[in-house]
């Protein structure tokens, strides 16, 4: 297990990100991950005094705290009517409901984990990340750093019009994914991301391919789909392979697009706007 | 027949309410305070000779007692696995050898007064390896030049047909008719090679052990085990002490389905505690648990099935290759049921053949598991028929119901016994109707790429090691009128103290909680196997029976002394003994009261029992399956299991263990995976990474009871612990091929391996 | 460093190591109800409430919990008792090593949502791994003692 020397309960932001500049130190998400390693930690760094435990919501925005957990996210009735349920579908089935109460947004998407449900989600919508030092990044952008020793303060999303589909397959049901799909059509049209190729999500497609799908024959989409999931990069971990992920990208991709579909109305309004 | 009153009960376990409210009752919660700990270095190679261990670094760390390689252990060969002496798993271990020979093998021990120095000495250690190949294909062990146990101390107390120098742990033969002749004269022959790999029981608690020095300067220790006489002559034998410095006692056990059949954590400890004369513990990680201890033997079993256009099975040949891994705890005896308890099952054979091979190899070595064989053996014969059916074209379960075994007949592969209690041909019927067979089988479309199938398996286990297995009960009378029930068997949370007591409240004509339970003490409890092989409610309720029997005769006897009359002018209902010629009557609380006054006779009475048969359970089950073609996800919807088990002790019990067996036969069959890298090093080290089903994955189970007497069992009782976790894998894999068209051979058949499969199709 | 929990209703401060997991120090203070099932945070044996809300006390430190309560079985013994009789009416409890965890979680259910359904029930203790029972004995028993509190049926 790894190791603490010493633990630090910040009072701001800037001690927070002073005690991170020393490579040893480290600040402290819901530790679920992190706890399986074997690190030696310097200075544990614990973010949880700073009322960064909210989601707030404003007119075009939620705002979300970095240490706001899982469960927060799952539960929250404005989120939930916003998204259409897509928040609690993508985290629902992360372990169980005590392992959500402890996992932290900040940690999810800081770690930029290859498993991550949390991270294939956050990419369709149109998010942002607030680094204490680096300003507001989109988080496609910022999902494909390297962790560096900035501090993740916030997640905004922007509460952009749009239908959206998760989708994963696992193993069990609250095993780790062997494969995510996230799709969202919106004014900037269809954006669609995997996950657990087993590396880190990605988008796959934007904005381009709008109408196209939107009135889309089965055929289509079919053909879309296949044309995305091939150029989806995807490995081999312990829970598949290559090819059945690969597989599985086609699978999941066309039923999102076709989850999609169904929610037409909404989408052809959607995609009206974007032209 | 008397009207049972308390057999046949859903009473609730004696010990549930401390269990419910998080009593400290288990090893860990009661280990002594200042207990050293213990923890070993374990191999990073799968075959090495371990050099040297520096241990200067370690040993000076504060609070460390001891660090001990191999050169520190007695060299005395010995087995871990817990057997009736002499022990049919050869003797091939010493606590720390110096030839190590699979990734996790120990290296060396060390003890301190906590974790967080342990851990330091253990960091502080530097191994050297001379790095041999290892042999990790069981496929090609036998024979090889490379042997995982060339040593020449090696040795088989038994005749198992061993041979360490051919890297086989065990082998042997039977034939019954003309296999070869039958085969080439059937219609139909269905032929196929079945891989089961080595799952884990993954039983919530993990190993644990913790060892002290008692008042007389005996090694005492308490462990989450099955089989506590068996752990004190494996620590006899390992630490070359005698027996008498030795006891064995387990509190609450948190699981066990065999795994605690084995010695796994004891013998660290013991060790420490005997050379350091100070009490130590050893609590097991979930990763060590899952990669170092004694889970199901991988098996491959081929078989031959042939019949007739009419669907008359006619001959099965079974061969079964199982690999045991780097020792051979449990080897020789797991790999027969594989044979005993699938071919039986049938009971017009005009011949069988059953052949096997048990070879070592560089992983880690298995052990028991529920089902110990008869899993494999089953998933393999009773596809092997489904896939025979499919070919005959006639229904499986009509097909079943043509060809197995019935009460009354003789069963040539399962030691000439006579199936003296049978309703095979009930539950099957009745899992029929439950499930809805005739509607759904095979398979409907459902759209949406899902499909909808059904499929089917029979089961049969035994009830105990037929004249191997001895249970004992000692039944006393108290002076209130209690009695104390003392056994050795052990309740791993199956309700073994329960149902024991249930029968001994029944045979005493009292009420439950007037019986109290003593359990598993090597110093006090009477003698018993231990809790394994299906044994306790046949073999140790057969011991309580008797005891019972004797009692009722020593109370009588003294309430003949207190009322001064003839045995047959006595009349006794259990609570009040009365002269029927002057109507005095004396209590039973009086009775009791006066054995402790003046009293020769004593009201206490110890029988032990054991079986020349093994009557077998039997059961079916059948899974009704939701499958999506494309994904390859497999949804269960509902698992129907009809079990005879004899005579229902505990409905209650007995329901929520055949749910449970299910339940496991579920993760097996589709997700429960061992992986091992290209160097032996197992993957599936922790519950994130071997996947048990959560309560979303197992679907909707309904469990009833066919039962049938068996007239050697206690108030007809036969077992259940085992058998249940037989027919999930066969029928599993039945739906999925009714669904797919595919027949799935190898376990887990994960959602991967159906969707390609499909794709290629 | 020095920590102040309230543990089961009693305010303890004392210094503790930064790298000491909940669980451990609640084990410290004679809460053996709280066990450990893994090293991964995938069993939910070792559920404890963290001002109310349950967690995985394998996967807090000590020093997090800082300032907040936590209550372990050891302080819910009316409830675990009164729920607890449902489950061994079952003989669900089994091996009972992850009854704790699961009552516990059970508890924090009914606080959350007094009248759960099947499904609900299932959803929030699927982090709760049990290898003996096979679920149904349990989600009987939590049936069962639902109905038992809508005025229905009883033991």
């Amino acid at each position: 297990m790894m190791t603490i020397k010493e633990y630090v309960k910040v009072s701001s932001l800037e001690q927070a990100y002073e005690l991170n500049q020393k490579r040893t130190n480290r600040i402290i998400g819901g530790m679920l991950w992190m706890k399986m390693g074997k690190e030696k930690i310097h200075t544990a760094i614990d973010l949880s005094e700073l009322g960064l435990d909210t989601i707030e919501e404003t007119k075009d925005e939620f705002i979300i705290g970095c240490m706001v957990t899982l469960r927060q996210l799952e539960c929250h009735g404005g989120l939930s009517d916003w998204s259409g349920g897509f928040i609690r579908e993508s985290v629902k089935d992360i372990v169980g409901v005590q392992f959500r109460n402890l996992a932290t947004i900040g940690g999810s998407l800081f770690g930029r984990f290859g498993f991550s449900d949390v991270l294939t989600a956050f990419l369709v919508l149109d998010t942002e990340v607030e680094l204490y030092k680096g300003g507001r990044v989109s988080l496609e952008e910022f999902a494909e750093w390297k962790p560096d020793r900035d501090i993740l303060v916030r997640v905004i999303v922007k509460k952009s019009k749009g239908e959206r589909i998760y989708l994963s397959h696992r193993n069990t049901k609250t095993d780790l994914p062997v494969l995510t799909i996230a799709v969202s059509s919106g004014e900037n049209g269809i954006k669609i991301a995997a996950g657990a190729r087993p590396q880190r999500a990605i988008i796959v497609t934007v904005g381009k391919i709008c109408g196209r799908e939107m009135t889309g024959s089965l055929e289509e989409i079919e053909k879309y789909a296949k044309e995305l999931a091939s150029g989806i990069p995807v490995g081999s971990n312990m829970r598949a392979s290559a090819a059945y992920r690969s597989h599985l990208a086609e699978v999941l991709i066309r039923r999102g697009l076709l989850a999609l579909n169904e929610r037409k109305s909404s989408l052809e309004r959607g995609c009206q706007d974007a032209d | 027949m008397k009207r049972l009153k308390t057999v046949g009960q859903p009473v609730i376990k004696k010990d549930a309410m401390a269990l419910v409210t998080g009593q400290p009752v288990y090893t860990d919660d009661i280990a002594p305070k200042d207990c050293l700990v213990v923890k070993v270095l374990r191999s990073s190679h799968a075959n090495a000779i371990v050099k040297s261990v520096l241990k200067e670094h370690a040993i000076k760390v504060p609070g460390i007692e001891a660090v001990y390689t191999w050169e520190d252990v007695p060299k005395e060969r010995f087995t871990m696995a817990g057997q009736t002496y002499p022990e049919p798993s050869p003797y091939d271990r010493y606590i720390l050898d110096r030839h190590v020979r699979y990734v996790g093998d120990p290296v060396a021990i060390v003890a301190g007064v906590d974790e967080n120095c342990v851990d330091k000495a253990l960091a502080l250690l530097k191994t050297e390896y001379e790095v041999l190949p290892a042999l990790l294909d069981f496929r090609k062990a036998k024979d090889n030049e490379l042997l995982v146990h060339p040593e020449e101390d090696w040795k088989a107390l038994c005749t198992v047909g061993a041979d360490n120098k051919r890297n086989l742990c065990a082998s042997g033969r039977e034939e019954d008719g003309q296999v070869e002749a039958e085969l080439s004269d059937c219609d139909v022959v269905v032929e196929g090679s079945y891989h089961v790999k080595a799952a884990q029981q993954a039983m919530m608690e993990t190993f644990c052990t913790f060892c002290c020095i008692d008042t007389y300067g005996r090694l005492n220790v308490v462990s989450s085990t099955q089989i506590v006489f068996h752990v004190r002559r494996i620590l006899s034998n390992a630490l070359g002490i005698p027996k008498s410095k030795i006891r064995v006692t387990k509190p609450r056990i948190g699981g066990g389905f065999g795994a605690k059949q084995s010695v796994v954590s004891e013998v660290f400890p013991a060790f420490v505690t005997w050379m350091t004369k100070k009490p130590s513990k050893m609590i097991f990680t979930r990763a060590e648990s899952q990669t170092a201890s004694s889970p199901r033997h991988e098996m491959e079993v081929s078989v031959k099935v042939g019949a007739d256009h009419d669907g008359t099975i006619r001959v099965i040949d079974v061969y079964t290759l199982s690999n045991t891994g780097a020792y051979g705890e449990h080897g020789p005896t797991t790999v027969g049921l594989s044979g005993h308890k699938s071919i039986p099952l049938y009971g017009f054979l005009k011949a069988y053949r059953f052949a096997y091979d048990v070879v070592y190899t560089n992983v880690m070595s298995a052990g028991a598991y529920r089902g110990y064989g008869a899993t494999q053996g089953i998933f393999a014969v009773e596809l092997a028929v489904n896939e025979l059916a499919e070919k005959l074209s006639i229904d499986p379960v009509s097909l079943r119901l043509k060809n197995m075994v019935r009460q009354g007949q003789a069963m040539p592969a399962y030691y000439g016994e006579i199936n003296t209690s049978c309703a095979l041909d009930r539950c099957i019927k009745r899992a029929k109707e439950m499930i809805g067979w005739d509607e759904k089988y095979p398979c409907k479309d459902i759209g949406n790429g899902k499909v909808r199938s059904v499929g089917v398996a029979m089961a049969m286990q035994g009830s105990g090691i037929s004249g191997v297995d001895v249970g004992s009960a000692t039944i006393k009378l108290n002076e209130d009128g209690i009695y104390t029930l003392s056994i050795a068997a052990a309740d791993m949370g199956t309700g073994c103290d329960t149902i024991l007591a249930q029968m001994a409240a029944e045979c005493m004509d009292c009420s439950l909680d007037n019986i109290i339970v003593s359990g598993a003490d090597t110093d006090t409890s009477p003698y018993d196997s231990g809790s394994y092989a299906s044994s306790t409610t046949y073999v140790t309720g057969g011991a309580v029976e008797k005891a019972c029997g004797k009692l009722m005769e020593q109370i009588q006897e003294r309430a003949c002394q207190i009322l001064s009359c003839d045995r047959e002018d006595l009349e006794f209902d259990g609570h009040k003994a009365g002269n029927i010629k002057n109507g005095k009557t004396v209590t039973l609380e009086e009775i009791g009261t006066s054995s402790m006054c003046g009293n020769t006779v004593a009201l206490q009475a110890t029988e032990s029992h054991s079986s020349p048969v093994s009557p077998p359970p039997f059961m079916t089950g059948m899974a009704e399956i939701e499958l999506d073609k494309e994904t390859g996800h497999v949804e269960i919807i509902d698992y129907v299991a009809v079990v005879d088990c004899g005579t229902v002790i505990n409905p209650n019990l007995a329901r929520v263990q055949t749910e449970g067996g299910i339940v496991q036969g579920i993760g097996m069959t589709l997700y429960e995976n061992i992986q091992y890298t290209k160097d032996g090093t197992l993957l599936n080290n922790s519950l994130m990474q071997y996947k048990i089903p959560t309560r979303l994955d197992m679907g909707k189970i309904h469990v009833e009871f066919e039962s049938s007497y068996e007239p050697s069992g206690p108030f007809g009782a036969k077992s259940i612990g085992e058998i249940v976790i037989n027919t999930p894998a066969p029928a599993i894999a039945h739906a999925i091929a009714n669904a797919t068209g595919i027949w799935f051979k190898e376990l887990p058949i994960t959602s991967e391996k159906i969707a390609m499969g499909i794709v290629k199709q | 460093m020095q920590i102040s929990i309230t543990l089961n209703g009693k305010k303890l401060t004392e210094d503790i190591p930064p790298e000491l997991l909940l669980i451990d120090w609640v084990r410290r203070h004679g809460c053996y109800s709280v066990k450990r099932g893994c090293e991964t945070s995938n069993c939910g044996l070792c559920t404890v409430f963290m001002d109310d809300r349950p967690v995985l006390s394998c996967s807090v430190l000590a020093a997090r919990a800082d300032g907040t309560r936590i209550e372990t079985l050891e302080g819910l013994q009316e409830e675990a008792e009164e729920f607890g009789t449902f489950i061994a009416s079952q003989g669900a409890e089994q091996c009972g090593f992850c009854n704790p965890g699961m009552i516990m979680n059970t508890i924090a259910l009914f606080r959350e949502n007094p009248w759960p359904t099947e499904e609900e029930i299932k959803e929030y203790l699927a982090g709760n791994l049990c290898r003996c029972s096979g679920y149904e004995g349990q989600l009987r028993g939590v049936l069962a003692f639902l109905e038992k509190r809508r005025g229905g049926g009883g033991l």
